[in-house]
């Protein structure tokens, strides 16, 4: 469904495409490469930095091997598991408030309400709540990040459909039942799909604030905080872009799950993200 | 389809005593339709023209049961419209083509098919078959976006007759086409009229396309939405390119403007007016 492809009326090989995606992913890659060597240039060599050169990052991830992949199994463990009930929980009161007005007008409020209160504070609490050393405290914070955006996508997606395809499922018949199916998902998935890569980086974000109100040790937000009190910079750091990675790579699933879900929304917007 | 038992005398519509009036907020009301009566045999073919905001639009949802009449009563083959609706005796083309970005072509020219439960072979049969009545036979496999407006709109004309309607109802489908395409698919129209045999009401500002579309066309006059005039089109079928340029055609076409002008001097002229702008390529 490659709209380029059908313009010029014949589809490239296989080697084509892998050269035009290289070609793509070049210039952000250089980027990157750049970043890197000038940063361990302005911080290599002996004396404190603010900021510990790449080569040591690297050799904290080499002696502290053990510790940080566990932590960051842990972690991940948290922040999926916080996205897998964000968006479960999301997506139930989402379709419930496109169904029901009467569920708009009482849960939307509190999803509002809800989301503007700092996460900062309410994560001791929460914290309490679910058991500081079970690591539900953390899928919960979360999920209570990713529950928002996924919450008002999904409504709008099931809600904004163009009045005039409302008038031909009419037109022709249809059962509510088939226009929610036929209609109204398919007009949701794309609204659902950008929520979702939102939710993957708050995901983290609230696992991690989590982690820094306490908990068990091996995750790695407690990493980050014990290494930097204990001056092992490199190791903090380390933790830090563990995390990121973790974040990124769970981006990317949702990208590729969405293209696969949904070609002609990507087709048509024309894009790779 | 269901109604093709029930043919001779029953008029494929009869609007009786129609009225339909909007709430304005704040109170009062606004009379889009007023006293409409009107009955269309089987197998004509019926414009409906006039002032913007005459009710148009209005009247055509009324007869699709899309909004319900404040009085009177609409019988479609002998059934009132709601009845009709649920057998699913309409098509409707509006003036957007109302694609599902989500299907492909022949996905969204099945999609009737599917509601109605026509299965397997048959459907397949029927998608390709509508298909290769607009001529897009070769874009099943295609998505809206990749065509043209043009092409979309006979990818919703497609799907209209999908399941054979007996009523095709049309809302300026060619509104915001150039001229020539418009004139293509008037041709077009035509011709599945003529190959399906089904009644149909097309709305339009153009007085041309009325002309050379109808067997009918009915004039209505604005606030309140009135019927003003009923004008016979009596020139031969099938038509084609040449119709255009006999004289019948003109004196028509003059008969129509000059309707559409005695019951509201000012309000036809903007039509003309309008119409001839868009001739010009000035409004899209
Ligand atoms: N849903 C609605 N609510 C309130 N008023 C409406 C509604 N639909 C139509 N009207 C009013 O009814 C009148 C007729 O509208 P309608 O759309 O039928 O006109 P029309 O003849 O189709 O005009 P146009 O040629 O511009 O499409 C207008 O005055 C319009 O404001
Ligand atoms: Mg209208």
């Amino acid at each position: 469904m490659s709209a380029p492809a059908v313009s010029a009326g014949a589809r490239p090989s296989a080697a084509e495409r892998v050269g035009a995606r290289l070609v793509r992913i070049l210039p952000p890659l250089l980027v990157f490469v750049a970043i890197l060597v000038i940063w361990e240039l302005l911080t290599a060599g002996p004396g404190r930095r603010v900021i510990p050169a790449p080569s040591a990052i690297a050799a904290a991830v080499g002696t502290d091997q053990a510790l940080l992949w566990r932590s960051a199994q842990a972690t991940l463990v948290e922040a999926l598991g916080g996205l897998a009930i964000g968006t479960f929980a999301g997506v139930a009161i989402g379709f419930a408030t496109a169904r029901w007005a009467t569920a708009r007008d009482v849960l939307l409020p509190i999803a509002i309400g809800a989301s503007t209160i700092p996460l900062i504070a309410i994560a001791p609490i929460v914290n309490n709540w679910f058991g500081v050393l079970n690591p539900l405290s953390k899928m919960m914070m979360a999920a209570l990040l990713v529950f928002f955006p996924i919450v008002i996508n999904v409504t709008r997606g099931l809600v904004q459909v163009q009045p005039a395809a409302l008038e031909l499922m009419r037109s022709v018949a249809a059962s509510p039942t088939e226009v929610l199916v036929k209609v109204r998902i398919p007009n949701m998935l794309p609204f659902f799909f950008t929520a979702l890569k939102v939710a993957t980086t708050l995901a983290f974000i609230g696992a991690i604030v989590g982690e820094y109100f306490g908990g068990t040790s091996d995750v790695l937000g407690r990493v980050v905080l014990q290494s930097m009190s204990n001056g092992k910079f490199a190791v903090a750091w380390a933790a830090i872009l563990i995390g990121a990675i973790g974040a990124m790579l769970t981006y990317v699933v949702v990208v590729l799950v969405e293209r696969v879900a949904i070609p002609w929304y990507t087709a048509l917007r024309g894009d790779e993200a | 389809m269901s109604g093709s038992v029930a043919a001779g005398a029953v008029p494929a519509v009869r609007v009786s005593g129609v009225r339909k009036a909007f709430p304005v907020k704040g109170g009062g009301e606004t009379v889009a339709l007023e006293e409409i009566d009107l009955t269309i045999e089987r197998g004509e073919f019926i414009s409906l023209i006039g002032p913007s905001g005459c009710g148009k639009s209005t009247l055509l949802r009324v007869v699709g049961d899309l909004v319900a009449p404040s009085a009177g009563s609409v019988e479609v083959n002998g059934k009132p419209a709601a009845r009709a609706r649920l057998d699913r005796d309409y098509g409707m083309v509006f003036q957007a083509p109302v694609l599902f970005d989500w299907r492909s072509v022949e996905a969204n020219v099945r999609l009737p098919l599917e509601i109605q439960g026509v299965g397997g072979s048959e459907r397949d049969a029927r998608v390709r078959e509508m298909l290769e009545l607009v001529e897009l036979g070769g874009f099943a496999k295609h998505y809206p976006h990749q065509l043209s407006g043009g092409m979309q709109q006979r990818v919703a004309i497609a799907r209209a007759l999908a399941f054979q309607p007996a009523l095709l109802l049309m809302d300026e489908p060619f509104g915001a086409l150039d001229e020539m395409t418009r004139e293509r698919l008037n041709a077009e129209v035509l011709r599945v009229w003529a190959r399906t045999g089904t009644t149909v009401i097309f709305v339009t500002h153009s007085i041309p396309e009325a002309v050379f579309l109808s067997t009918r066309v009915v004039v209505m006059s604005a606030r309140p939405g009135r019927i003003s005039d009923v004008i016979p089109i009596d020139l031969p079928q099938p038509r084609d390119e040449e119709t255009r340029e006999t004289d019948r055609y003109y004196e028509l076409v003059t008969e129509v403007r000059e309707a559409l002008r005695a019951h509201h001097g000012p309000a036809a002229g903007s039509v003309a007016s309008l119409e001839r702008a868009r001739a010009e390529g000035g409004i899209g």
